[in-house]
């Protein structure tokens, strides 16, 4: 298989499937296990929270294999760099691994990146020896230095988290990819399974996503059909597409036509 | 006793530790973290920590999200 060997890196781990997956907004956590299963996810993200003392102790990790998936805490919520450090270390303490999601949001309307306070944050988080994969704006500049931070990825998003408008600006995404040498993974934004294969085929390593999946009519179907995207955009990747050309080229020998 | 446990003030007996605390809640400290006034409590210091009047602590675990 060409994928087999085709395999992403970040922070030392080696991983087969280039799609992460977020675990929130499933019906169930059934429902959740299922759609990971299918979408062939190593990666999937988690958020860090209050135990809540009042009801069941059923947790999401009771339905999940941990030894097939690399758990992706991340600081979804936070607005400084100051909470987003503490809620790393939390889940540091609570899972063991050193790999983070970092976001530190700069507006609750469109859950942009406080780029600012994001770059804080690697810096202290970094030193601090965790794996950091920052959600950041599709900004070259901003990767550029997240990278120079030492930041194990970059994860521009494509559009606004949960608003599936798919990749607005894929030239702002094949900037960031000449000029960073660390994985750039599409994180936000994707609505559909050609958005992710559009990412792929622009030459990301990878796509997360969560309410793309987890809000669909029929999570389970689009999990997979999520799964095939990447794996297609992949391949086309590296495939090398045909350039664009404004007039036809026919396909059939133009010799030998009947007289 | 009283702390404040995850925003609410709850009363816990004199001389209780992290761990007594978490078995007192059902909680299996595996999949949580702790944190006692704004540092992290190191799971290997469970059970000689103890807790005191007026105490801020946090328990936490990964929920779904993205």
């Amino acid at each position: 298989m060409t994928q087999n060997a085709d395999t992403l890196i970040i922070g030392g781990r080696e991983f087969t499937s280039r799609l992460m997956v977020g675990t929130g907004k499933y019906a169930s956590f059934e429902q959740t296990a299922r759609a990971l299963e299918i979408s062939g996810a190593q990666i999937i993200t988690v958020a860090v929270r209050r135990v809540n003392l009042d009801r069941s102790k059923e947790s999401l990790l009771d339905y999940i294999d941990l030894k097939k998936y690399t758990l992706l805490p991340n600081t979804a919520g936070c607005y400084t760099a100051e909470d987003a450090v503490r809620t790393c270390r939390l889940a540091r303490e609570a899972g063991m691994s050193d790999f983070v999601k970092l976001e530190v949001l700069g507006d609750e309307k469109t859950l942009f990146p406080d780029n600012e306070e994001l770059l804080k944050a690697a810096k202290i988080l970094i030193a601090d020896g965790f794996t950091v994969l920052p959600y950041c704006s599709d900004d070259v500049i901003v990767c550029k230095k997240l990278e120079d931070l030492g930041c194990a990825a970059v994860m521009p998003l494509g559009a606004p988290i949960g608003s599936g408008l798919g990749i607005r600006n894929p030239y702002n995404i094949r900037i960031i990819l000449e000029n960073v040498t660390v994985p750039v993974i599409v994180d936000a934004g994707v609505g559909s399974a050609s958005d992710a294969a559009i990412a792929m085929e622009l030459g990301c390593a990878g796509v997360l996503m969560n309410t793309a999946i987890a809000g669909a009519l029929d999570p389970i179907a689009m999990a997979e059909a999520m799964k095939l995207a990447v794996i297609a955009g992949r391949l086309s990747f590296k495939a090398g597409r045909i350039p664009r050309k404004l007039y036809a080229n026919a396909s059939s020998p133009l010799d030998g036509m009947i007289g | 006793m009283k702390i404040l446990l995850n925003g609410d003030f709850v009363e816990t007996a004199e001389g209780a530790t992290i761990a007594s605390l978490l078995r007192q809640l059902d909680i299996s400290r595996e999949r949580v973290a702790v944190e006692l006034n704004a540092d992290i409590a190191p799971k290997a210091d469970y059970e000689k920590q103890l807790l005191c009047d007026g105490d801020k602590i946090e328990i936490v675990h990964f929920v779904g999200g993205g």
